[in-house]
C-alpha cells in the first residue's frame, strides 16, 4: 500500500472532514487492522467473518439492556469465535494471554 | 465507581484482549510484521468519502459517466481508481424529484469502504439499522432531512454482497461548475442518503 499523500487541491479537505473519527479508541483500530490483515493473508473469507459479526450483533440486540452498545466489542467477539472455529486461537490460549498482559506492572504503556 | 470509570475499565478489558489476540496471531505467523499499521494508516488517511465525492461530482458533470455509473457502478468507480474490499459489487441509486434513496445494513454494518471509508457510528447503531426500515420518513426527518409526502423513499439493505452508493441530486445554483468545484458538495451523508447534497455557499463547511 503506497503512502500516498491526500489530495489537497482546491477546497477539498481530508476524508475525515465529515466530522467523525474513524476509530473511537486505539484498540479499535488495532482490532480492525488485525482482522483485515488476517483476511488478506487468506485466513478466512469475508463472509465467514460477517456471519460471526451478524451473530454477535444479534445477541446484543436480543438483550440490549445487558450492556452498553459498543460496535467493536461485537467485532472482537466475532473475530475470537471465528479464529476459535478455525482452530487458530483457542479461548484458553486467548484468556491466558490476556491474563498475562493484565498482570504486567501498573503504569506500563499498554494500548 | 462512576459510570465513566466503569466505561474505562470495560474498554481497557477489550483493549487487552485485542492486544493478546494480536500477539498470538503474530507469533503464529498469521500476520506479517507491519501489516496492521499499514492497513490502519490506509483506512485512516487514504480511504474516505472524498473518493465517493469524486465519483458523484464526475457523474454530475459528465452525462456519459453518469450513465456508466448507473449501469455498472463497480466499473465506473474503478475508472477513477477506487476498488477494494467491500466495493466488489457496487450499485449506484439515483435520487430525483420524486424518489429518495437511503442505505442501511440491517444485520451488521456492510458499507462501501472504497468510496465512503469506514461507516460512522450512527450507521452501525442498532436504532438506525432497525428504524430506517420501519419508519424511514420519520428517521430522515429526525436527522434533518424532511421529505415531502409525495417523494417515494427507497431503503436499500446492504445485507448481501451488494454495496450501495446514493447519487444525490445536483444542487441548484451550480450550473456551469466544473468537477473540482462540485466535489465538496457531495457529502458523506448525502451519499448514504440521510441528507441532500450541500448547497453552494455551505459546501466548504459541509
Amino acid at each position: 500500500m503506497p503512502d500516498r499523500p491526500l489530495d489537497t487541491t482546491g477546497p477539498v479537505a481530508p476524508p475525515r472532514r465529515n466530522g467523525e473519527l474513524v476509530f473511537g479508541a486505539p484498540w479499535e483500530s488495532r482490532l480492525f487492522g488485525l482482522t483485515m490483515a488476517l483476511h488478506r493473508a487468506g485466513v478466512f473469507r469475508w463472509d465467514e467473518f460477517r456471519e460471526h459479526l451478524i451473530a454477535a450483533i444479534g445477541e446484543w440486540e436480543r438483550e440490549p439492556g445487558a450492556s452498553a452498545w459498543r460496535y467493536y466489542e461485537r467485532w472482537q467477539v466475532a473475530l475470537e469465535r471465528l479464529l476459535a472455529a478455525k482452530k487458530l486461537c483457542s479461548p484458553v490460549d486467548l484468556d491466558g494471554r490476556t491474563r498475562a498482559l493484565a498482570a504486567r506492572p501498573a503504569g506500563h504503556d499498554h494500548r | 465507581m462512576s459510570p465513566h470509570d466503569h466505561d474505562h475499565d470495560h474498554d481497557a478489558a477489550f483493549a487487552l484482549r485485542t492486544e493478546a489476540l494480536e500477539a498470538l496471531m503474530t507469533e503464529r505467523g498469521l500476520v506479517p510484521p507491519g501489516a496492521i499499521e499499514a492497513i490502519v494508516r490506509h483506512y485512516e488517511q487514504d480511504v474516505g468519502p472524498l473518493n465517493g465525492a469524486r465519483v458523484v461530482a464526475r457523474a454530475w458533470a459528465d452525462p456519459a459517466y453518469r450513465a456508466r455509473l448507473l449501469a455498472d457502478a463497480t466499473g465506473a468507480i474503478a475508472e477513477l481508481g477506487f476498488s477494494g474490499p467491500q466495493g466488489e459489487h457496487m450499485v449506484a441509486v439515483e435520487n430525483g424529484p420524486r424518489v429518495h434513496n437511503v442505505v442501511v445494513c440491517t444485520l451488521c454494518s456492510c458499507y462501501p469502504w472504497p468510496v465512503l471509508g469506514l461507516p460512522p457510528s450512527w450507521y452501525k447503531d442498532p436504532a438506525y439499522r432497525s428504524r430506517i426500515v420501519r419508519e424511514p420518513r420519520r428517521v430522515l426527518a429526525e436527522m434533518g432531512l424532511a421529505l415531502p409526502e409525495d417523494v417515494e423513499i427507497r431503503v436499500w439493505d446492504s445485507s448481501a454482497e451488494i454495496r450501495y452508493l446514493v447519487l444525490p441530486e445536483r444542487p441548484a445554483g451550480t450550473e456551469g461548475w466544473d468537477e473540482a468545484r462540485l466535489v465538496p458538495l457531495a457529502t458523506r451523508d448525502a451519499m448514504i442518503g440521510v441528507a441532500r447534497a450541500a448547497s453552494p455557499g455551505d459546501g466548504d463547511r459541509a
